[in-house]
């Protein structure tokens, strides 16, 4: 069972609800919403810089013309891929350990396709024109490009944010209604007032409400694969060595769900620890989220043999010396990072004994996010910088333009955590009483 | 409680609030058999079988899924189709315009036109956003997003009379019964 404890319907709603109506921000919310605030402000004003002066600002050149943009796009959309994914797979399985992590793993999604959803324009040379990807109908008759994967990418983000967006909010609902009855002062009433719509737990709002959550949960699974699919198009449908092969889409919906657990990990042992959540959030959702990231893991480690394979097997020269060339090119120490991060770490995820220790988790969920990261970089750049015609190989060194963006980007999706814990209720209130209510029929 | 304001006439209806699912449950099928059809139940979660109780449920919203992925799909389709080849034929090589390529968008856009349609279908078929409600007059009510559990019968029913209705919602031993102002 998910509640430790003895609860009660009220007692639910005064320790959730009591996180965001306290007046008093708690000392270590202050001092890192000031720390992601600066950070924030450093990655807002490295756009600003990108904006005047264009994307020279950062390390680019001919051979790697994507680099940390892209590496960082990919990066947060799959982060952003699995928040949606584990709220909408353990809805459908009706998994009853999922009602308390599913509200903040949705947060999780939200923010950081928010986030990711900018780099494909922040890396384009005239980023003023991003809304050519639009069809719209304009001046010049002029269509976008309906079958390159860019395009795709457009429509799979608008329809994953929109989706996680509504899929988050109709879980909000009632939890808003519960805070709106519960408010003290006016401004706070009119707020969650007007965010609750005038929910007032009908029978029937309920029925479709749980029918509407079914729905969009059951279009939420397909979507992502498709949408991280598109991501890996991206890749695939240039004919770079070392990104044109079909294993892309599934090998990147692989590393998206990996990334995604783990940062669903990096925050759950935070927020667990920092709200006192331990009786909501138990060890058995941390072990099984350790299970998910092991199992993960090994997908993943299967698709870079797979990888490997393939070079050898196409028997082109190109392939193989990329191949090669991550190994033991000037990249090498990336490559060998990633492995040890996203291969060898995770296997520490076998021992119960560390699957049970919430900061070992924190540390090695770290570790993966790192690691991620790193294999992005080293799939894009090692890619570009030597691709056919030695006469045409090149280096990419990042500027602080670079690491600034990559930094701020990780500060503001901070920022906007922070504010969610502060103003929004972190686990859903109406599915622990739900819960509460399976338990005493079970008892 | 507030027995006089019934005397006046403008009432909404009668409010009984109950002290868990079970009497809640217990309460809206003895409404539902005893004849009232415009009866609503309250609760801070979602009370399996009370919709059942107080009548049948909507089914409705799969459908409307289907229809709005439908839309979003065929148009998303059709001006792709349409711009490719009649908008802005591109003749490359002489080749003839291709559909696979077109696919992805589709799916994207199905998909959203499904969810536009459940999400915004579940708001209207609700009636909300309705902001203002005669349930939210009850100072008690508050605790219907929390730890109460209500029924309403309405004012408007047909068998709806201030003392029998009275005497029949405290026939099922509620926590109180109070008139809800209109």
């Amino acid at each position: 069972m998910s509640i430790v404890g003895a609860h009660s319907y009220g007692s639910i709603s005064q320790k959730i609800s009591g996180i965001v109506l306290t007046a008093h921000a708690a000392r270590w919310w202050v001092i890192s919403f000031a720390a992601c605030s600066l950070l924030t402000l450093v990655f807002f004003g490295a756009i600003g810089y990108l904006f005047y002066k264009g994307v020279g600002i950062w390390g680019l050149n001919v051979p790697v013309v994507w680099a940390f943009d892209i590496t960082n796009y990919v990066w947060w959309i799959a982060i952003a891929m699995s928040g949606t994914f584990i709220s909408a797979v353990l809805h459908l399985t009706r998994q009853p350990w999922g009602a308390s992590i599913s509200r903040f793993a949705e947060a999780m999604t939200v923010f950081a396709l928010a986030i990711a959803g900018l780099f494909p324009i922040l890396h384009l040379g005239r980023p003023w024109f991003f809304y050519w990807l639009i069809p719209y109908p304009n001046a010049m008759s002029l269509w976008p490009q309906w079958r390159s994967p860019l395009d795709w990418d457009f429509f799979a983000i608008l329809a994953y944010l929109l989706l996680s967006l509504l899929f988050w909010y109709l879980g909000l609902i009632p939890d808003f209604a519960t805070l709106r009855d519960r408010a003290r002062g006016r401004g706070t009433q009119v707020a969650y007032g007007l965010l609750a719509l005038g929910w007032r737990g009908e029978a029937r709002h309920w029925q479709r409400r749980q029918s509407a959550q079914l729905l969009l949960a059951g279009l939420a699974v397909p979507l992502v694969v498709s949408v991280h699919s598109v991501v890996g198009l991206d890749f695939a449908a240039g004919n770079t060595p070392g990104w044109h092969s079909t294993i892309f889409p599934p090998f990147f919906v692989a590393g998206a769900m990996f990334s995604g657990f783990a940062m669903a990990m990096t925050i759950v042992v935070l927020l667990r620890r920092a709200f006192d959540l331990g009786e909501y959030i138990t060890e058995r959702h941390l072990d099984n989220l350790a299970k998910l990231i092991l199992a993960m893991g090994l997908v993943l480690a299967y698709s870079y043999v797979m990888e490997l394979f393939m070079a050898w097997y196409s028997a082109d020269r190109y392939e193989i010396y990329t191949a090669l060339n991550r190994m033991r090119g000037p990249y090498a120490p990336v490559y060998w990072s990633l492995i040890f991060c996203v291969v060898v770490v995770p296997q520490a995820l076998w021992s119960r004994r560390v699957r049970h220790a919430p900061w070992v988790l924190f540390g090695i969920s770290i570790v993966i996010n790192v690691g991620m990261w790193l294999e992005r970089f080293m799939l894009i750049v090692t890619s570009e910088h030597r691709d056919f015609l030695p006469s045409a190989w090149g280096m990419f060194y990042p500027t602080i333009w670079d690491w600034a963006t990559l930094i701020g980007s990780i500060g503001f999706f901070g920022w906007l955590l922070l504010l969610f814990v502060r103003f929004v209720p972190l686990i859903s209130m109406s599915e622990m009483r739900e819960l509460l209510d399976h338990q005493r029929d079970a008892s | 409680m507030t027995t006089g304001a019934a005397a006046h006439g403008a009432a909404h209806g009668l409010l009984a609030e109950f002290s868990g699912p079970p009497a809640l449950l217990h309460a809206a099928r003895a409404a539902h058999g005893a004849g009232y059809r415009r009866v609503e139940a309250y609760s801070p979660m979602p009370v399996e079988g009370l919709v059942e109780a107080l009548g049948s449920a909507d089914e409705g919203l799969p459908r409307l899924a289907l229809v709005g992925g439908i839309i979003g799909g065929v148009l998303t389709f059709a001006l792709q189709w349409l711009s490719v080849t009649d908008y802005y034929p591109l003749n490359i090589g002489g080749r003839t315009p291709a559909w696979p390529g077109l696919i992805p968008a589709t799916f994207e856009m199905t998909v959203l036109g499904a969810v536009l349609a459940v999400f915004f279908g579940m708001l209207l078929r609700s009636g909300l956003p309705r902001l203002y409600h005669p349930v939210f007059n009850d100072a008690g009510f508050a605790s219907a997003s929390s730890d109460g559990f209500f029924l309403c019968i309405d004012a408007a029913d047909p068998q709806y009379d201030p003392q029998r209705t009275r005497q029949f919602l405290e026939s099922l031993q509620p926590v109180r019964v109070t008139v809800v102002d209109a």
